[in-house]
């Protein structure tokens, strides 16, 4: 485990503990390194439509910002924010959501599982 | 090599010499200050000397740089480059001139082979710089340059306009792809090629969308009606590795937020940003564009 995957975790015990709320495990730790993640993203330019914390240049307006998406309730405003959702939702949105601007993207099942994990250290 | 060791040894005796007469200057006997003081010394040491030695080396300088510019080798690719306001419109040409397919950002060139470019612009001045293939050149509105590069590893290499040309000239860059001559000749005979036929529906939808948001009056796809001149030849821009000129990676989520968001992503330049698509068409027209390689 690297510190990178362990970051969040111990992260989101802080917040749920802030908050006053059990931090949701289905919803946060994901089977991904977050590090791979973050070079994913930049290799697929995930910048040129979404803001996303922490990859420089990444201040896209065509989708919505990525700040805090860990606390999203939803993602793309129609699934829940579970990570096998995330994961499929990065790869092939509109599988999930057939109006979706967004498209398809060019990503393995191992790379899409560590954007997710990626987006989930986002708090 | 010669001009190395010239200058290297030329200036080492040049400088040991001035050190002497420094010395002499300074700590010598009376007599050889006198020497070093007299008019006639000064007028050697001080003028005639450096005239001699400095025009010299401007025409020996100005030969090696003819050498350098024009290679005794017949060129085996030539390539008409045109820096516009913020993109690099590349066209390849016959040995008479003509051209023969037009591409964007994206330079191909078979290593080990001498390439002849003319360099040219419509708008202002650019500056064609691909660092590690050869010296930067500008493009004169008005005027043809010509510069003779010889690649010799197969690498990806980025260019870069090296003259302030107006709000975008950070992103205007390109790349040069140096690939055996087999790759090469390879890519060529694609890129000689019309456009793809949409193969799904999907893309078929794509190109439809093309033709009905008017893309095709600025944006050329060979083998279709859209001959538009203003923005890059895309008959195969799924084939090429960046998009906006070599600004973004090119792939299908990064042509929908082009399509839709190019005045964010690089405000100012010629395209719209088409952002009254619905998401499905967006889509397919990334998906149809994508397909063109």
């Amino acid at each position: 485990m690297t510190l990178a995957c362990i970051l969040p975790v111990f992260l989101s015990a802080f917040v749920g503990v802030c908050e006053g709320q059990p931090a949701d495990p289905a919803r946060r730790i994901v089977n991904g390194d977050a590090v791979a993640g973050r070079a994913a993203i930049r290799q697929v330019s995930c910048g040129v439509c979404h803001v996303i914390p922490g990859i420089a240049g990444a201040r896209g307006a065509v989708g919505p910002s990525l700040e805090k998406f860990a606390h999203r309730s939803f993602i793309g405003g129609v699934a829940p924010n579970r990570p096998e959702v995330l994961a499929r939702w990065v790869r092939n949105a509109p599988s999930i959501a057939p109006e979706t601007a967004m498209p398809q993207l060019p990503l393995s099942d191992d790379e899409a599982l560590d954007i997710a994990a990626y987006l989930y250290t986002l708090r | 090599m010669d001009l190395t060791w010239v200058m290297t040894i030329g200036g080492t005796i040049i400088f040991i010499i001035v050190m002497l007469l420094v010395w002499m200057a300074v700590r010598g006997p009376a007599a050889l200050r006198g020497i070093i003081a007299s008019r006639a010394m000064i007028m050697a040491g001080g003028v005639a000397f450096p005239v001699v030695v400095l025009t010299a080396l401007l025409a020996w300088g100005l030969a090696i740089a003819r050498d350098i510019r024009v290679s005794g080798q017949e060129p085996a690719v030539r390539i008409e480059v045109s820096g516009e306001q913020w993109w690099w419109r590349v066209t390849y040409l016959d040995g008479a001139q003509r051209p023969l397919f037009a591409t964007g950002n994206e330079i191909h060139l078979p290593a080990g082979s001498v390439a002849a470019f003319s360099l040219v612009s419509p708008d202002v001045i650019h500056s064609f710089w691909i660092p590690s293939l050869g010296g930067k050149l500008d493009m004169i509105p008005g005027r043809t340059n010509s510069l003779i590069i010889r690649p010799e590893r197969p690498g990806v290499y980025r260019g870069q306009c090296a003259e302030f040309c107006g709000a975008q000239h950070a992103l205007m860059s390109l790349i040069a792809v140096v690939e055996t001559p087999e790759d090469y000749a390879a890519w060529f005979e694609n890129q000689m090629q019309p456009a793809r036929e949409p193969q799904t529906a999907e893309q078929q939808l794509g190109m439809q969308l093309f033709g009905e948001n008017g893309c095709g009056a600025c944006h050329a796809i060979r083998g279709t009606e859209w001959n538009g001149m203003a923005g890059p030849d895309l008959t195969h821009v799924g084939s090429r590795k960046t998009l906006g000129a070599a600004t973004f990676p090119n792939n299908r989520g990064t042509l929908a937020g082009w399509i839709s968001s190019a005045q964010h992503l690089k405000p100012g330049n010629k395209m719209p940003s088409f952002d009254r698509l619905t998401g499905v068409e967006l889509r397919a027209l990334a998906a149809y564009l994508e397909a063109l390689k």
